[in-house]
């Protein structure tokens, strides 16, 4: 795996200094960094360090108050998600949102909308999309019924359906078993191999971290601590001290 | 500004300070039970038929027989939740609302085979006393009603802030889970919640039973108007249902007073309108 | 494929009625295919899309007295008028869509607008002059016979095909849609706002449609309503009562089914006519009695099937995954 190949192209996605305040509360305070195109960075930091805010940001969720976010060039700061989806980011909820009374197959069939021409494509796809998943036997099931791990795998799936350039998968190996973890490692690889997916994840599996990510960005307390490779960014003295640090309080 | 005008004001406030409390219950049990009683007004007339019952067939007059509709209409309102409503808490909004509307075709039926379809009022002796205040008349039974209103919903609010009762049903309404978890026992509650609200609809009832006629159509009219009030003036907030009903007790008289007085509700929807788009968390509501 | 049989069986039944039935009965059923059709409009915006509307008798009255009042006042054929009566709906859909979903009226909250809409529009009409008033507005009616769809005059059973063929249409209508792009939208936006953006669903674009379709097509049955029934009342064609009755079929049998609309249809208006006729025939007929037990037979169908009658009569009967596989 090299590391460095990547960051040659055009970033797909620059996140330029942004800020965002909760009612006076400075959630994410000047994060920057850049994604290349067929990428897979992660973002690390302890909990409450504002990656899910970011991820927020970059989907439209709402607006920073200060920087920019940029797609392919083009800023997205002001979009609705609806638009942000339509301009190529597909994203994961944290807590998953199935569509709980449709069934596994419709959930999907509602992500293909996104670019199908028509119902029956968006069937042909989201079958595709869930053969890949491994989860073609369940698709008549309603979405409910699934065992968690299932639904964080049905909500990749959904997000995949809307063929994205860029995939934004918020924590999706919480909850998992080692053996589904390192399966889901593996559907992230081969897509990012065979179709040069762009992936940004926050993660607290360390292990997914380090098999998954070419780059980690790490950020505590809104503020960027650090980046680089992940061999490297795991012995440096400031992440240990986040983490740590927050283990002492 | 005319004296008359003047006078309408003060009805307006005094009538609307009986429609806070009528709010107030509804709020109450919104507030904490999350359910929302379409049956609300229906509840109103019963309590009012019941006070017309005390003052016809025993003679007591609506200020002496409103303890008893109260504690009746606790009682009801109690066993109602811990029988019926329970289930449906959580429940889809439709489910309620079909569950409380078909109650309230119950309770308007009922009453309708029970006293028929002639409006019932109540005449005390002292209805047409008047005070003069300078040039202004005030009703001696709106003044009563006004002040027995405010007074119970001043103990209300007292209940929710000092008792520990209170205090526990406002911790249900906060944080459920933590109210479960610091072991109150939420079912028990709610039911006193859904009876403390029918108890304020008691009062309420017992009170307007003096200043207007009770027929059938009566508890629909008055559920849509406890509506009105409790989202202008905000859900939860009884502060907000106090100065809700005020608002809307000056506006039905203005409305009269300069259009007609059978285009009073559409002020009031108006207003019910304007509030839910420019401000939903109604004008003391937190926001949501 | 049984569901495809069992709704050619019901049509076919519902067509052949007036053979064998007298007017009475074809009343009943004309009823039931007015609550049928109705909860289906109604069924789009709440089974549908997720949006809970209590005022829903404001669009059937808004078509109703605008096709009506434009045949009183200036004799324009109900079939024309029946246009305007559509856009006015889905005008006053527009406007309460708009305002309810860009501020972010939610929920109950949505619920409650709606019903203040239709109120408010109820005292509006006892005040516009040339529509009668409180005390009503009267279609003429010159004949009770023939056939005249274009001024929606003739015999009653010409009224009967009407409402079955509108009955029919929307039920076909309606199963295009949800297996229409805009249907899968609906879906999705009902179950989770948020995940439906996140999938490049306009959620207000589409739940703007659902309240347009919605208030259009039941304004089309408040034509039908006026035309037939030839008499309005505000306090009816705009009350609360009015709004009742059109979410009561849909929500007993089955919310946000095909069938569901059909089948409460089938189910709610021969109780009613039941409980009439036991009551009478028990030498009750007090005001009151029947409105009464059916408040209670009501209160027990929410109480034990919550979910409708359609969804618990599918499994009982093993259809589970055929078509209107929809919850």
């Amino acid at each position: 795996m090299n590391a460095l190949s990547p960051m040659l192209s055009p970033p797909i996605l620059s996140i330029e200094a942004v800020v965002k305040n909760f009612r006076g509360l400075r959630a994410v305070d000047g994060v920057s960094f850049t994604v290349a195109k067929g990428e897979i960075v992660a973002l690390i930091g302890p909990n409450g360090a504002g990656k899910t805010t970011v991820f927020n940001m970059i989907a439209g969720v709402f607006a920073p108050n200060d920087g920019d976010i940029l797609l392919e060039g083009q800023s997205l700061v002001g979009l609705r998600p609806d638009q942000v989806c339509r301009a190529g980011v597909g994203r994961t909820f944290q807590l998953v949102k199935p569509f709980g009374n449709l069934s596994v197959e419709e959930n999907v069939v509602v992500g293909a909308l996104r670019w199908a021409a028509d119902v029956a494509e968006a069937k042909r796809l989201a079958r595709e999309v869930l053969e890949m998943l491994g989860l073609a036997d369940k698709r008549r099931l309603p979405a409910r019924s699934l065992t968690l791990p299932d639904r964080k795998c049905l909500e990749v799936a959904r997000a995949l359906a809307t063929r994205p350039k860029l995939l934004l998968l918020d924590e999706v190996m919480a909850g998992l078993r080692p053996a589904e973890t390192d399966r889901m490692v593996e559907t992230f690889q081969r897509l990012n191999r065979e179709t040069g997916l762009t992936i940004v994840l926050i993660e607290h599996v360390m292990r997914a971290v380090m098999a998954l990510s070419h780059r980690v960005v790490v950020i505590n307390s809104g503020k960027p601590v650090c980046e680089g490779i992940p061999a490297e960014v795991v012995r440096d003295p400031r992440v240990l001290d986040c983490y740590l640090g927050e283990e002492a309080v | 500004m005319s004296v008359d005008l003047v006078n309408q004001i003060i009805t307006g406030l005094l009538t609307g300070l009986v429609y806070s409390l009528l709010a107030l219950g509804l709020s109450v049990i919104f507030g904490v039970v999350r359910v929302v009683n379409f049956a609300h007004g229906e509840m109103t007339a019963l309590a009012m038929y019941g006070a017309w019952a005390l003052s016809t067939y025993l003679d007591l007059d609506p200020l002496v027989g409103m303890p008893v509709v109260v504690v009746v209409m606790f009682a009801a309102g109690y066993l109602l939740q811990r029988g019926l409503v329970d289930s449906f808490v959580g429940k889809p909004e439709h489910m309620q609302f079909i569950l409380m509307v078909s109650l309230a075709i119950i309770m308007v039926n009922s009453s309708l085979l029970g006293f028929g379809p002639d409006a019932h009022g109540i005449q005390v002796s002292y209805g047409f006393d008047t005070y003069e205040v300078g040039p202004l008349l005030i009703d001696k039974v709106r003044l009563l009603a006004a002040g027995a209103s405010l007074a119970i919903s001043l103990m209300l609010m007292a209940f929710f802030r000092l008792t520990l009762m209170g205090k526990a049903i406002r911790a249900c309404a906060d944080n459920l889970v933590g109210a479960k978890v610091i072991g109150l026992d939420v079912k028990r509650l709610y039911a006193v919640t859904f009876g403390i609200g029918t108890a304020c609809v008691g009062a309420a009832g017992a009170l307007l039973s003096m200043l207007i006629d009770v027929m059938p159509p009566t508890g629909p009219e008055l559920t849509l108007l406890a509506f009105i009030i409790v989202i202008v003036g905000g859900l939860g907030s009884m502060t907000g249902a106090l100065l809700g009903g005020m608002l809307i007790g000056v506006s039905e008289v203005l409305a009269g007073y300069f259009l007609m007085p059978s285009m009073k509700s559409m002020f009031s929807f108006a207003i019910l309108i304007l509030v839910l788009v420019l401000r939903p968390q109604g004008l003391l509501g937190a926001k949501r | 494929m049984k569901q495809r049989l069992a709704l050619l069986a019901l049509v076919a039944a519902f067509a052949l009625a007036p053979l064998a039935a007298g007017p009475y009965l074809l009343s009943v059923l004309m009823l039931v295919l007015t609550m049928a059709y109705l909860g289906q409009a109604w069924n789009i915006m709440m089974g549908f899309a997720g949006q809970l509307s209590l005022g829903h008798s404001l669009y059937g009255g808004l078509g109703a007295y605008v096709a009506a009042a434009l045949f009183v006042q200036f004799g324009i054929p109900g079939a024309l008028g029946l246009v305007a009566a559509i856009a006015v709906a889905v005008a006053a859909g527009a406007v309460i869509g708009a305002l309810g979903f860009r501020f972010g009226v939610k929920g109950v909250y949505f619920a409650l607008l709606t019903i203040a809409f239709a109120e408010f529009t109820r005292v509006l009409f006892e005040h516009i002059p040339g529509l009668g008033g409180p005390g009503g507005l009267f279609l003429p009616v010159a004949s009770r016979a023939g056939v005249d769809l274009l001024y929606l005059r003739g015999h009653p059973l010409m009224f009967y095909y009407l409402i079955l063929a509108m009955t029919v249409g929307i039920f076909l209508l309606c199963r295009r849609l949800l297996e229409s792009r805009l249907g899968f939208y609906w879906l999705a936006v009902r179950e989770d706002q948020e995940a439906a953006a996140a999938l490049g669903i306009n959620v207000f674009r589409a739940k703007m449609w659902a309240v347009m379709l919605s208030a259009g097509l039941t304004a089309a049955g408040g034509v039908f309503f006026a035309f037939y029934y030839n008499t309005l009342f505000p306090t009816q064609a705009f009350g609360m009562d009015r709004s009742i009755s059109i979410i009561l079929a849909p929500i007993v049998g089955g919310l946000g089914t095909l069938f569901g609309p059909i089948l409460g249809a089938l189910i709610l208006t021969p109780l009613g006519e039941t409980i009439t006729w036991g009551t009478e025939a028990l030498g009750f007929n007090a005001a009151g009695l029947k409105q009464l037990f059916y408040g209670l037979a009501l209160l027990g169908i929410v109480k034990f099937l919550p979910d409708g009658v359609w969804p618990w009569l599918r499994r009982r009967l093993g259809w589970d995954g055929d078509e209107d596989g929809s919850a």
